[in-house]
């Protein structure tokens, strides 16, 4: 068994950044948003970045997310690197590596919760048979099973996130990208969402997940997380281990 | 993504912006049917005019002339027909009783009948017309010529009596007469007839050159005088504004029975050139003969026949070649100008997804960030295009025959009004509807490559930033 298969499987790395970079060009200035960052993050591991407004935090995550390719430096996932593979190995590894949560929930607003969730199911190719229960086990998991038909209009801001979770989660991918999950709720539903998180990163039974969680309040990261990595200017300014 | 889902998905977007979406599609519907019911109409058109073709049975009908420029004749004028080049061998041949019967003995060849063609003075007091007159023979009874023909066909094969075409018997009648009121008239027809001459021996005897017999006419063995003969008018056909009367190349003003054209001993046209041909006149000599044939199949095997014997054909097969040329080209036209309505509705079809990009960066965003691949999303927006386009097609060949209907109702009404019979002069074919409908779907899908392209393109990262 080689390296990069105990990685993928077990107690390696699920991710692993190697001098990455990520430069704007604005006009004649270049904006170094993500500067030369090395950083790994073990399977199963849960790790915070934590960092003022504009120090790179969101832009290092869309980078591991495989939604931006870096300037320079190396990302690899689960042993893969990402700077190798074609946009639609690319588009798989969103699709089946991660699933990524956003701040501002980003569901479809015309779709219906279920066929929200549906969606990461749609762009595998998954049986159309085998769709419905793997939908209803993912809401069922956040807890929203009884409100399946509602659009996200009809949903209060937890409401919503949940539903973008379980959306995240339907392909039961192995790490959990968020940026600010709790950004726009209220301290009480943050808590009930960061509860959720916890309980994906470590379930009372079953594989636990890497989680890999933006944000900018200190006190949620010291709460849930393993590490914490604080970012400033672009550059890992921090790191402090937790548990 | 599978079709299934691009389609699903596809509707559904399509759904939402209902209005805009359906507007697109109605403009693409108007396109096609701008170009079905202008191919339907050229369609039509072709048939209608095919139709009248065969009815009259000119397809199976072959005509004879001797022919007269080659090697073995005399010069002669006239152009040389190029097919019988390969008959260049065989000697040109009188076209006489025995050539008749030969070419009567000819396989398929159902009857030979002499053509008899001449000018003559039509004339009902006090109108006087030139006319060209016609022999008819009575198979054409039933050929479908006198289609919508008004009172009856001759009596007999020697009756004395004449059909005489619409437009001809306008012009005979006074002003404002209707045609069929000329039926049971008698009209007077003015001619040249040749006259045998007196024996030669008299001819030397009355020594100073007589005044009938001049030295042409010693030559040419018969002599020319004015003649003239009254026929009872027993049927008119329709007159060519009501979209009927004979048709072909033996039209003609007034048509007799054929038997009786020819014992009037028409001077034709054929008669002096003959006669400077062979010196003497003796036995009948045809100007032309017309064959009829079994089926216009076999047309092309009795005109190489007859050119083998050394006479000159032609056939309405060689016209018709032309008039399919012509129709190919008018439905060309028709097409382009039905095309260009189309090409107007695919720019509807460009604006309309690529505002949908604009409207739907965030949508893009979200797609992509959940594992879409560029390839998705584009084939997202094809499918998009696509169903567009077959839903425009199959509304607008609906859309096209009706308005096709539309206008062949109107001309109906129209042309009842004025009296007259109205054709069908509207067909939509199969072929018609499904090529609208894939080229409705082909000029959607073309639409889309732009937007399609764009929409894959986009960067997720700046969509989901997008507010
Ligand atoms: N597309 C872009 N063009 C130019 N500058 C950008 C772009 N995206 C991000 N930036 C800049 O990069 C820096 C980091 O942004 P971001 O990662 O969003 O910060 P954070 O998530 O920590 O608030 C910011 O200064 C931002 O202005
Ligand atoms: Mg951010």
């Amino acid at each position: 068994m080689d390296v990069s298969e105990t990685q993928a499987n077990g107690n390696g790395n699920a991710i692993r950044a190697d001098k990455v970079s990520r430069h704007y060009q604005m006009g004649g200035a270049t904006i170094r948003a993500v500067h030369e960052i090395s950083l790994e993050v073990r399977a199963g591991e849960f790790l915070a970045l934590l960092g003022a407004s504009g120090s790179g935090k969101s832009t290092l995550l869309n980078l591991i997310a495989g939604l931006d390719r870096p300037t320079s430096g190396a990302i690899l996932a689960q042993g893969r690197d990402l700077a190798g593979m074609t946009s639609e190995d690319l588009a798989k590894h969103r699709n089946r590596t991660i699933g990524i949560v956003f701040q501002s929930f980003q569901l479809l607003p015309r779709m219906t919760l279920e066929e929200n969730v549906e969606l990461p199911l749609r762009l595998a190719e998954v049986p159309r048979a085998e769709r419905p229960g793997r939908v209803r086990e993912a809401l069922d998991r956040v807890g929203l099973a009884a409100r399946v038909k509602h659009r996200p209009s009809e949903l209060s801001g937890g409401e919503q996130q949940r539903a973008a979770i379980a959306r995240a989660l339907v392909n039961q991918p192995m790490i959990l990208l968020a940026d600010e999950p709790t950004g726009n709720l209220d301290s009480k539903t943050g808590d009930e969402i960061m509860h959720l998180i916890a309980g994906i990163h470590r379930p009372a039974s079953g594989a636990g997940r890497t989680v890999i969680m933006v944000t900018h309040e200190r006190a949620l990261a010291e709460q849930y997380a393993d590490r914490i990595v604080t970012l400033s200017d672009g550059a890992i300014a921090r790191e402090e281990r937790l548990r | 993504m599978k079709l299934g889902d691009l389609t699903e998905l596809a509707a559904r977007n399509l759904r939402e912006a209902i209005l805009r979406n359906s507007l697109t599609t109605l403009g693409i519907a108007v396109g096609v049917a701008s170009l079905v019911a202008l191919l339907s109409l050229g369609v039509g058109l072709q048939q209608l005019v095919n139709r009248s073709v065969a009815r009259a049975g000119l397809f199976d009908t072959v005509s004879v002339r001797p022919r007269q420029n080659t090697p073995f004749g005399q010069p002669g004028g006239g152009r040389r027909n190029p097919r019988d080049a390969a008959s260049d061998l065989v000697p040109p041949r009188v076209l006489d009783d025995a050539a008749r019967k030969e070419i009567a003995a000819l396989p398929n060849v159902l009857e030979v009948n002499p053509e008899e063609r001449f000018t003559a003075e039509a004339r009902l007091e006090p109108n006087t017309q030139l006319v060209m007159v016609a022999g008819m023979p009575p198979s054409s009874q039933n050929s479908g010529t006198l289609d919508g023909l008004m009172g009856s066909f001759f009596s007999g094969p020697d009756a004395e009596e004449v059909i005489v075409q619409g437009d001809m018997a306008k012009r005979l009648l006074n002003e404002g007469q209707p045609p069929a009121s000329l039926l049971g008239k008698e009209i007077t027809l003015r001619f040249a007839q040749r006259q045998a001459l007196p024996p030669p021996s008299q001819q030397a005897a009355s020594d100073p050159p007589n005044q009938a017999v001049g030295p042409d006419e010693e030559a040419m063995g018969f002599s020319i005088v004015p003649s003239e003969k009254n026929f009872r008018v027993i049927g008119v056909t329709p007159s060519s504004d009501s979209g009927g009367g004979p048709v072909g190349f033996n039209n003609a003003g007034i048509y007799l029975p054929l038997a009786v054209a020819e014992k009037l001993q028409v001077v034709q046209q054929s008669d002096l050139r003959e006669m400077s041909r062979s010196g003497a006149a003796d036995g009948v000599r045809y100007a032309a003969l017309n064959v009829r044939a079994s089926s216009p199949a076999a047309v092309a095997a009795i005109e190489s026949s007859i050119a083998q014997m050394g006479f000159t054909s032609f056939s309405l097969i060689d016209v018709t070649r032309n008039l399919r040329t012509f129709f190919a080209i008018f439905d060309l036209f028709l097409g382009i100008f039905g095309s260009l309505a189309l090409a107007v509705a695919s720019l509807g079809i460009i604006n309309t997804l690529v505002m949908a990009i604009l409207e739907r960066r965030r949508e893009i965003g979200v797609l992509k960030a959940l594992g879409a691949a560029d390839r998705d999303v584009r084939q997202l927006f094809f499918a998009e295009a696509g169903v567009m386009g077959l839903a425009g097609g199959i509304f607008g060949v609906a859309l096209g025959w009706a308005i096709g209907r539309a206008i062949q109702f109107a001309t109906a009404v129209y042309l009842r009004r004025q009296g007259m019979n109205s054709p069908n002069i509207w067909s939509v074919p199969l072929w018609l509807v499904l090529g609208a409908v894939a080229f409705a779907v082909v000029v959607s899908l073309v639409s889309g490559i732009y937007p399609a392209s764009r929409a894959a393109k986009l960067d997720p990262v700046e969509a989901l930033r997008y507010e």
